[in-house]
Formats: C-alpha cells, sequence, structure tokens
C-alpha cells in the first residue's frame, strides 16, 4: 500500500492546560533538566515527544512548572536543598493528580521512583527504556520505515541509576534489538557497567586529581569493543578478560555507543570526541534511534 | 572413658580461649552499638533469605571463579571440619576417644571428608598465598593494605596450614598406633593413610605424637578464635549478621533525614506540626546530633557492623571508577578507616594487633597536627576522597558481604555540606542554580519549555486509490 508522508507541527500539550479544561492524560511525561535545557539532550526530549506524538498515547509535560528533582543536590549531600526541591515538585504533581510518570532520565526517575515516595510523591514511575520495550511489545513501533541500522554495531552503556540502582537491564537491550543491528556488550556491562563518570554530581564539579578521566575509560573501553581491540582493552584496567568480542578489524563505521540517560550522553560524547572517533562513532539515545529507525525525523 | 589430668587442664583452656573471646567480643558489640540507631525490624523472612543465599551461599563470590572456588574449599572445610571439633570438645573434657565413632558408617563419611577437605584446603591455601604474595592481583595492593593487614592476611593462611598439618598428625599417629597393636581405627583416613609411613614405629611415640596433635589442632582453633577480632578474618562470623541486616531497598534509593523532613514541611506549610524531639529517659534534652557523619558514632550501627565484616578483599575498590582512574577514593579504605577509628575512640580490644595507633597511624601525618579534627572525616578520610565519588553503586554491587560503602561516603558528604558548608565551589553553585533557577545550570526558568518550539513529526498516512 502506497503511503504519502507528511510534517506536522505538534504543539507540545501543557498539563496546566490540559487541568483547565478538565482533562487528565494518561502519562506525564517529566522532562528533567538537561532533558529541557542541554541542547544535545533537547534533541532526545523532541525525539522522544515524535514518538509519543506518532503511536497517539495521551501525554502531558509540566512545562515551565516543573523543577530539578534535587538529584544532584541529594548525591551532593544536600538533603536540605534536596527535600525543598522534592516537596515543590511532589506538590505540583499531586496538584494536578498525576498517576503515571514517564521520564527519559535515569536519575530523576530513580529520584521520583524512590525518594520521593516517603516525603508524599507515590507515583507509578517509567523510565522511557521500559516505555518505549512497552510500545515495541505492542506493536505500536516496529522501527521500520525510517533509517536502517541493519548491519551496523552499537554497544549499549548501561548508567549506573537504571542498572545497578534500579536493576533495568533488559528493557534497553529489547529495545535495541529491533533495530536490527550487531549488538555488543563491553566487558564492564550490567551489573559491572563502568560509570560514565558524571553521576554523583561529578556533572557539576572537576574531577579530583588522577590518572585519567572516568569518561575516557569507559569510551575507550566503548570504542575497543566496537573496533575489536584487544591492545586497548588490555590496558583498560580492572577488565578481568581482555578478548575482544569481535576479531581485530577495523570498524566499519556508522557505529553507536547508545545511551539512555542525559548525563551518560555528555560524557560519552565528549569522550568521543576526546578521543577524534566522530567521523565513525556517534553517540545516541535510544529515543533517536528509535524515532530515526520509525522514520518520525521531520 | 578415664578422667585425667589432661582433662582438667582441657577444662582450663576451653574456658580461658571462649572466656577470652566473650570479653573480646562484648567490646566490639559496645562498638557497634555507639552507632546511631535504626530500625532494621521486619522482613525477617526477606533478611534470613538473602543470608542464606550471601553468606551461606556465597552468591556473589561467583561473579569471579577463580577465587570462588578457592574460597568455597576453605569455607566448606572449615564448616565440615568444625564437626570434628565438637567430637574433640567432648573427649577432651571426659576423657573419650573419638567420641562420635558410634555414628559407624557416617563417622567413616565424616572423618573421610574431613580428611579430603582437609589436603584441598592445603593446596587451596598454598594458591591462595600465590595469589596474594607472588602474582599481580590489584586489588590486593593498595595505600590502605599496610603492614598489618598485609602480615594479617598471610599469618590467616599460615595457621590454617598449621591447623590441617595437627589435624593429619594427630590422625595419622592415631592410625599407626592402632595398625602396630593390630586393632582397628574406626573411621576412614584416605589421607592420614597416605603418611603413616612418615612417623616412627615406636608406640610411646605415636602415642605422644597423636597427643600433640590433638593438642595442637584444639589450642590452635581457640588461638585463632580470640585472633579474629584484630584480623578481617572476622568476617567469617559477622558476614552473617551484616548480611542479614543488610539493605532491601533499591541501590539508587538514599535515605531521607527526618529531621530536615520536619523542618522542610514547617516552611512550607506553617500549621505543621514538627513532632517533640525525643529525650532522655529523665526527660532531659539528648546532646544535639549533627546532620550527616563526622565520626564514627555518627553513622548507623549498621555501619560499623560493616566495618567488622569487612573481608579487605578489595572487589569493591577494584572496580569503583574513581580508584581505577586514579583518584585517592578507595571504598575498602573507608570501611577499614571506620574500623580502625571506632576502635581507636571506643573499646580497643585487639590482643594480637601490633601497636596499630603508633607509628603505623602516621598514615597521615595531618591528624597527628590537630586533635580537634581527629574524627573520622578528617582525621582517616579526606573531603578529597569523599568528593570523587560518582554514586555509581559499583562497590556495592561488588561487595561479597553486602557492604555499602556508599552510605558512609553520603554521610560524611551531609556533614561537609550541612554542617561546615565546605563542599567545593563548583557544587556551591549548582546548588545556588537549583535554588534561584530550578535546574543545576544558570538556565532562566523561563526557558524551560522552549525545546518544544518549531517541533514536527513525519506522519505517514495510507494513500486510498
Ligand atoms: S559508589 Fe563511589 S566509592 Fe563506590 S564504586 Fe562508585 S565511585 Fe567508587
Ligand atoms: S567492603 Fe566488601 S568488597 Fe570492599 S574490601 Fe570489604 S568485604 Fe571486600
Amino acid at each position: 500500500m502506497a503511503e504519502q508522508t507528511a510534517k506536522r507541527p505538534v504543539s507540545v500539550p501543557l498539563m496546566a492546560d490540559l487541568a483547565a479544561r478538565g482533562e487528565s492524560p494518561e502519562i506525564l511525561f517529566w522532562v528533567g533538566c538537561a532533558g529541557a535545557f542541554d541542547d544535545r539532550y533537547k534533541r532526545v526530549t523532541r525525539a522522544f515527544v515524535r514518538i509519543l506524538e506518532h503511536v497517539g498515547v495521551s501525554y502531558a509535560v509540566l512545562g515551565m512548572e516543573e523543577s530539578c528533582t534535587g538529584d544532584p543536590a541529594k548525591r551532593a549531600g544536600n538533603e536540605f536543598l534536596f527535600q525543598m526541591q522534592a516537596m515543590t515538585n511532589i506538590a505540583t504533581l499531586n496538584g494536578y493528580g498525576i498517576k503515571k510518570v514517564v521520564t527519559a532520565c535515569p536519575h530523576c526517575f530513580n529520584t521520583i521512583k524512590n525518594e520521593y515516595p516517603a516525603l508524599g510523591g507515590e507515583f507509578e514511575v517509567i523510565h522511557h527504556s521500559t516505555f518505549l520495550q512497552q510500545l515495541i511489545n505492542e506493536g505500536k513501533v516496529t522501527a521500520k520505515g525510517g533509517e536502517s541500522f541493519k548491519g551496523r554495531r552499537i554497544t549499549f552503556h548501561d548508567s549506573c541509576y537504571l542498572g545497578r540502582a534500579n536493576n533495568i537491564y533488559e528493557a534497553p537491550r529489547e529495545v535495541l534489538e529491533v533495530l536490527d543491528a550487531d549488538l555488543l556488550e563491553m566487558k564492564r556491562c550490567k551489573t559491572n557497567g563502568l560509570c560514565c563518570g558524571a553521576g554523583g554530581a561529578q556533572m557539576w564539579k572537576d574531577a579530583e586529581p588522577g590518572k585519567k578521566e572516568v569518561n575516557i575509560e569507559r569510551t575507550e573501553e566503548a570504542l575497543a569493543t566496537l573496533d575489536g581491540d584487544a591492545d586497548v582493552l588490555l590496558n583498560l584496567q580492572g577488565v578481568e578478560s581482555t578478548a575482544p568480542v569481535l576479531p581485530a578489524g577495523s570498524n566499519r563505521g556508522g557505529s553507536v555507543i547508545a545511551v539512555a540517560c542525559p548525563f551518560c550522553m555528555t560524557m560519552m560524547a565528549d569522550g568521543v570526541k576526546n578521543k577524534e572517533r566522530e567521523s565513525d562513532v556517534q553517540v545516541f539515545d535510544l529515543a533517536e534511534l528509535i524515532a530515526s529507525a520509525e522514520g518520525l525525523n521531520a | 572413658m578415664h578422667f585425667s589430668f589432661q582433662n582438667l587442664l582441657f577444662l582450663l583452656v576451653a574456658v580461658a580461649g571462649f572466656g577470652l573471646f566473650a570479653w573480646q567480643a562484648r567490646k566490639i558489640r559496645a562498638n557497634i552499638l555507639v552507632g546511631r540507631d535504626r530500625d532494621m525490624s521486619g522482613h525477617v523472612n526477606e533478611r534470613l533469605w538473602k543470608t542464606l543465599l550471601v553468606a551461606f551461599g556465597q552468591q556473589k563470590m561467583f561473579k569471579r571463579l577463580t577465587p570462588a572456588f578457592l574460597h568455597l574449599i576453605v569455607y566448606v572445610g572449615f564448616i565440615v571440619i568444625n564437626v570434628e571439633v565438637i567430637e574433640i570438645m567432648v573427649d577432651g573434657l571426659f576423657g573419650t576417644h573419638r567420641f562420635l565413632q558410634f555414628l559407624g558408617p557416617l563417622y567413616s563419611a565424616l572423618t573421610g571428608t574431613n580428611e579430603l577437605l582437609g589436603a584441598l584446603v592445603v593446596l587451596a591455601v598454598v594458591a591462595f598465598w600465590w595469589r596474594r604474595n607472588a602474582s599481580v592481583v590489584r586489588r590486593f595492593t593498595g595505600p590502605e593494605l599496610r603492614a598489618w593487614p598485609k602480615l594479617d592476611a598471610n599469618i590467616i593462611l599460615y595457621v590454617e596450614v598449621v591447623l590441617m598439618v595437627a589435624l593429619f598428625t594427630m590422625n595419622a599417629a592415631d592410625l599407626k598406633l592402632h595398625q602396630l597393636e593390630g586393632k582397628d581405627l574406626p573411621g576412614a583416613f584416605p589421607v592420614s593413610s597416605l603418611l603413616t609411613g612418615l612417623f616412627p614405629d615406636n608406640l610411646t611415640a605415636l602415642a605422644v605424637l597423636e597427643r600433640v596433635g590433638w593438642w595442637a589442632h584444639i589450642v590452635g582453633i581457640l588461638l585463632f578464635l580470640n585472633y579474629l577480632p584484630s584480623s578481617k578474618h572476622f568476617h567469617i562470623i559477622m558476614a552473617f549478621p551484616n548480611v542479614f541486616y543488610s539493605r532491601l531497598v533499591p541501590q539508587g534509593q538514599f535515605s531521607n533525614v527526618d529531621s530536615i523532613t520536619h523542618e522542610v514541611k514547617a516552611m512550607m506549610d506553617p500549621s505543621y506540626a514538627v513532632p517533640a524531639p525525643a529525650t532522655n529517659p529523665d526527660g532531659s534534652a539528648l546532646a544535639p546530633t549533627p546532620f550527616g557523619a563526622k565520626d564514627v558514632d555518627d553513622l548507623a550501627w549498621t555501619n560499623l557492623l560493616s566495618a567488622y565484616s569487612c573481608t579487605e578483599c578489595g572487589r569493591c575498590t577494584s572496580v569503583c571508577p574513581a580508584n581505577l582512574t586514579g583518584k585517592l577514593l578507595s571504598p575498602r579504605k573507608i570501611i577499614m578507616d571506620t574500623r580502625d577509628r571506632v576502635e581507636e575512640k571506643y573499646n580497643s580490644p585487639l590482643i594480637f594487633h601490633p601497636s596499630l595507633y603508633g607509628a603505623e597511624a602516621k598514615h597521615n601525618p595531618q591528624e597527628q597536627l590537630d586533635k580537634e579534627n581527629h574524627t573520622l572525616l578528617r582525621g582517616y578520610v579526606t573531603p578529597e576522597e569523599l568528593w570523587a565519588c560518582t554514586t555509581c553503586n559499583a562497590c556495592v554491587e561488588a561487595c561479597p558481604v553486602n557492604i555499602n560503602p556508599l552510605e558512609s561516603i553520603i554521610e560524611m558528604r551531609r556533614f561537609l555540606v550541612l554542617e561546615e558548608s565546605a563542599a567545593p565551589n563548583s557544587l556551591n553553585v549548582m546548588f545556588s542554580n537549583i535554588e534561584n533557577n530550578g535546574a543545576p545550570w544558570a538556565f532562566s526558568p523561563s526557558d524551560r519549555f522552549n525545546w518544544a518550539d518549531d517541533l514536527f513529526v513525519t506522519e505517514k498516512t495510507p494513500v486510498t486509490a
């Protein structure tokens, strides 16, 4: 059957407008500070909204009513500031009677899911990797009709606040599987995943003196995995087995380090830049990969 | 059964051994209880299940197969051979000989298994010694493995060999004695029967050797028991309560500080009634507790329990992203520092530990200068270490006995931020951004929705003919 494609403008629904009309959305999309302000992660936010629009789920965002969850303050030890933020946000969310929150940030996800309940904020909280997995399982997203990733190499970098913090390892991998790409696991993956270096408020400060930046260590591992480069793996501390998952050989190009967290995105992208590999390796969020495979980018 | 001077002597030795251990255990219990109260009641089944898997079942050891296998041999050997200790105790007190022999074939199975495990333990210990001293396993090095922890690790291995040699001496001498007398020794001795050739043919000498082996084995065990509180080997006992009391919530969930919750609620809602603070039994006000932790007594008692359970294996440090990239932070050091500090400030029941706080404690010269600041924070753990943590939970995931170094790190960060306003400057900037803009970066809140401008989606509609 022939298809015609059209570019449709999207006006993102604001919770305040819906409430004024007496409507309540099925999900509240919690954008997060990086999703709202960081130029690179804004593209992820927009890709995710395209998917929401595409599948026709009823959603809304808080817009200017959203405020930092308080995660960076809490991890840095500023419990007072964290609780101020938490209670303000909880009041906003409860005020709208929100039940279900979806977010593309593992830090927002962890904080709202695990730390808000004791302060009076009980919501069903879903990370976008799990949400995308559900859409795929329901057949609402097929990852067909757009860019093809067939035969390209993708390695997924586990973010700490999704993986170890909340035991979400399979959802992002299942999402990547629909792309029909060659999925490669780094030696340090899943429960043994190595941090990108930005958690615990490190994102906002210089690293302590040391031999290396954490994101460089992680990027080297990701690149060596995509390249099948044993020599690099051998030099990484803490990697128990150094046999590459792939036979040595040049990267075919167009390889992807997949992430599901704004901070991992920044750290891995900086690492790739530092290694001067931007020409053949890109860092993408799951939502971006799905949106472009589905042909939603306009 | 014939009661003799030996039995009396044994009674004295046993009472002294267990009594001394009880004395040490009481002091350590008091040390743990200086920690802050934390309600750990409830969830008993869940906790028991976890203890069964992680402590008894060694679940987390199997992340690394070689040491898991070696450790399993020594661990199972320890448990099974200790059944024999029951026999030794009864024999020692009542003058019986191989009291458990009434078990018949089961006794043969028991002694046979013991012997085989004993031999395997010796082999495993040799492998452990090799790994620790001759091969380069990175986690067995590091600044916190100073003279004593290094020596301690080897002492444990040597003692294990001595205990096994004593066991085999006892069995082989006994076996040969019975053979020469033309009698049958109950039990099975697959290893000792190979060793009898090494023993003299003289009956008196054999009888003496049997006694020497017997006494060496049990006195060795009692000495070892009293050595535990000075050693990382204490984990063979403490791992069990530590796993039992370890956290059940997701690793990403950090504790909320209740006193702050009351304050914030009162700020947001003036009608909120802050509950009356707890008081001493006589009604007087309790000494105010600081936010976060400056010293060991500001940590929860479970954190202090953990300090006594640490095996000093370094699995935590070997996966720590900060440590891997050369930063000062080592989660193992934080745990070892906690134990050292609690014994410096409170009871030091150590009887084998050589001058811990003498020359060796000078690993941080600054602490010697400033008595006031000689606390866990700054005296042992520097802010530089604490600020390097990415809160990634890799250490928590790696720890075979479910220790959570991250909890202590966060508590000390809380003290630095809330009591001393001593966060790095860049973090203070981040705090004020959140306060003023509702975001950790200096963006205007009114720009928060700009990402949605000029957004389009490609729509596909089937063309109907
Ligand atoms: S949580 Fe902190 S101390 Fe533990 S491994 Fe991660 S960075 Fe290291
Ligand atoms: S805290 Fe756990 S992982 Fe770290 S050294 Fe101690 S026992 Fe080993």
